[in-house]
């Protein structure tokens, strides 16, 4: 399959009054097809960067070309793009039925084509019984589908999603997810979807750009920025709980490495390329802190809090002035205040250096498994 | 009132026993519903007292005025404004057969139909202009809404200067193009359209901030949604704009017309109604009749009439156009 770049970035960037970058010089390009998901803290400027290629905001510098053609100069209507907004931008005083049309007739698209359409948006969104309404009669999740459809209807080849989930409640969030990521494949929509949830872009985006201060930390695949995360940041972004992380310093000669002064772990200098004078900080994901037995326990570590989910349970310690969590599967019966033996393998230590916070090794990825096909 | 309230008292009791099979339940003897209605009434008293301050006020300045008026509509009165002959409709009988009222009641109307609309649309113009966001728009926002400061006195001398026939800027214009002077408040032609520009100017301040303020509260979201789908400046203006504004435009036309219907203050100091009654308005005419002929009888006659008048004209239109407007 031939893959055409839809939205390319060149050097892009944006300052407010000519201060502050808001977005630094920015490269990217995102494919047709593609479910693309720029994520970041608050304040991290991805919505800033989505109302940029919306046309919302202007380009302080650089180039940016949707459908390979240069919009820098181009109003919003001109970029043939359609936009969900956090609040779905619903137009109070219309019907669900006037709302999804509202682009339509404006464009003047004939009365024929419209009513095709709409019909076809209602029935992919489950909308038919609720066209004569206004948006106040209508349910969140009911006015989250009709910002989607108004979004179908225009057939741009672009769509743009600023947090459209952010205003529902946690089940019905993970409903729309699945719902919104089957209608993009369906449709084969290219989507730029913003959200602050690391959970949404992890299960959503075909590919994520993790973004900080206004600089690209990451782009890939959510797998990759998992297993690999390129910095600090990004490790401690992506996942949940989030990853354990501490100042490290390996003696070779004791074949220690020692975390947050605080523990020990006997590490082979064969398997361990680190420089002994290095400064680096260790990270570690909560599901591959084990519990210890007796013959592979690497440390025994205090509890100080306990939180039972049903199928697992996550176990808090104090290391050093870090708090570490660790994830294990099914029912355990501990206390905060207990001390349990732990196992933390080295070889699933990710390191990062200390003055850069970019990754120097990562951790041996936990091979994907595969299903058997019967 | 107490009888009434032992009897629920009973029934209350009489219901709670019959409806619990005896020895099952113990039922504490307290009576709710006496407790509840007691603290009602003394929450009703509290409430009539924290009212009482502006009952008073609305009595003195508004009840007793409004019926004294209704009252001395039916008589004849004595210079001083006391009733010494019941006339019965009489009053109302003169005034309708009145040429003056006639004329004054076409003079009313037509005031009222240029000046409302003038005021409200251009109010809306400058209102949506000034929505812009754009650098030093405060400055212009300020400046449109500035006529809400200027007083009805002051400003009327101000416009008295630019009418005046020969110093006047106005004529002063006219005859840098060659044209004649106009009689602007003499000319009888001129002279109730020049005193409907100066009100306009006056009321422009007033009605431009509050369809500002009906502006500023439509979310920024539904424009830039609307500019994504393809929609056009004038198309936002007649499909989101006006819809969302309705509201306001509605609050301000009906209070605008109100106002119109009692000008006085420029006409007294313009035209004193003059040219040939032109610009001879309902409570100038009130005015007249009253302190100047001092006819309270059917000068109160008058103000009953042009209150009922606008009565009629707001029911009308909170029955004809509310309809229309979009509420939130």
């Amino acid at each position: 399959m031939q893959e055409s770049i839809i939205v390319e970035m060149i050097r892009v960037s944006k300052s407010y009054d000519k201060q502050k970058n808001v977005i630094k010089e920015m490269d990217l390009t995102i494919r047709e097809g593609e479910f693309f998901v720029l994520v970041g803290p608050s304040g991290s400027g991805k919505s800033t960067l989505l109302r940029m290629i919306a046309g919302l905001e202007d380009i302080t510098g650089g180039i940016l070309k949707i459908g390979g053609r240069v919009v820098n100069h181009l109003p919003p209507k001109d970029r043939n793009i359609s936009m969900v907004f956090q609040n779905y931008a619903l137009y109070p005083h219309l019907n669900v039925e006037e709302n999804i049309l509202f682009g339509l007739k404006a464009k003047k698209v004939d009365k024929a084509e419209r009513q095709r359409r709409l019909q076809e948006a209602a029935e992919m969104l489950g909308l038919e019984r609720l066209l004569k309404r206004k948006p106040k009669e209508l349910s969140g999740g009911q006015r989250q589908r009709v910002a989607l459809a108004r979004a179908i209807v225009s057939r741009a080849p672009l769509c743009l999603m600023d947090e459209p989930l952010s205003n529902l409640d946690a089940k019905l969030r993970a409903n729309m997810r699945m719902e919104i990521r089957r209608l993009q494949q369906r449709l084969g929509l290219t989507t730029i979807y913003v959200t602050h949830d690391q959970v949404e872009a992890m299960t959503m985006g075909d590919r994520i750009m993790v973004l900080h201060d206004g600089k690209i930390q990451q782009v890939g695949e959510p797998i990759r920025l998992y297993n690999e995360p390129a910095n600090t940041f990004v490790a401690s972004f992506i996942g949940t709980p989030k990853m354990n992380m501490g100042n490290a310093r390996y003696f070779p000669e004791k074949r220690e490495l020692v975390v947050e002064n605080r523990l020990s772990l006997p590490a082979d200098p064969a398997g361990l390329d680190i420089s002994p004078d290095r400064n680096v900080i260790v990270g570690i994901r909560p599901e591959h802190i084990r519990p210890g037995t007796a013959e592979d326990r690497t440390s025994e570590l205090e509890v100080i809090n306990v939180e039972q989910l049903g199928n697992e349970t996550l176990l808090s310690f104090e290391v050093g002035k870090e708090i570490w969590t660790a994830k294990w599967p099914g029912q355990w019966k501990v206390k905060a205040g207990e001390r349990v033996p732990v196992h933390i393998p080295i070889p699933f230590l990710h390191f990062f250096d200390r003055e850069t916070g970019l990754l120097i090794k990562p951790a041996q990825s936990a091979h994907m498994r595969e299903v058997e096909k019967v | 009132m107490t009888e009434g309230k032992f009897n629920g008292e009973m029934t209350y009791a009489a219901v709670v026993r019959a409806g619990t099979e005896p020895g099952t339940v113990e039922i504490p003897e307290t009576d709710f519903a006496k407790i509840k209605r007691k603290r009602e009434i003394r929450n009703f008293f509290k409430g009539q007292l924290y009212l009482l301050p502006s009952i008073l006020l609305f009595a003195v300045f508004l009840f007793y005025p409004l019926f004294r008026t209704i009252y001395l509509s039916f008589f004849l009165t004595d210079s001083a404004g006391t009733p010494t002959v019941f006339v019965g409709l009489d009053n109302f009988r003169k005034i309708f057969t009145s040429p003056v009222f006639l004329q004054s009641l076409q003079s009313t109307v037509l005031f009222v139909l240029y000046t409302v609309p003038g005021t409200v649309f251009i109010a809306l113009v400058l209102a949506v202009l000034a929505n812009e966001k754009m650098k030093g728009i405060g400055f212009f926002r300020t400046i449109f809404s500035s006529t809400m400061g200027v007083s009805v006195a002051a400003g009327s001398v101000f416009w008295m200067f630019l009418f005046h026939p020969t110093i006047g800027w106005l004529n002063q214009l006219l005859k840098m193009f060659g044209l004649d002077p106009v009689g602007w408040l003499t000319d009888p032609k001129w002279a109730l359209l020049s005193v409907s520009v100066t009100t306009i100017w006056m009321n422009l301040g007033f009605t431009f901030l509050v369809l500002l303020g009906g502006l500023q509260s439509i979310d920024d979201y539904l424009y830039e949604s609307a500019e994504i789908d393809g929609a056009g400046y004038f198309y936002k203006i007649r499909r989101i704009t006006i819809p969302l504004l309705s509201p306001t435009l509605f609050f301000v036309i009906t209070v605008s017309l109100i106002n119109a219907f009692q000008t006085f203050g420029q006409i007294d100091m313009l035209t004193r109604g003059g040219p040939q009654n032109e610009t001879n308005l309902i409570v100038y005419v009130i005015y007249q009749e009253a302190f100047m002929n001092y006819q309270y009888g059917s000068g109160s006659a008058l103000a009953i009439i042009l209150f009922v008048i606008v009565l009629l004209l707001t029911v009308l239109q909170f029955k004809l156009v509310e309809k229309r407007v979009h509420y939130q």
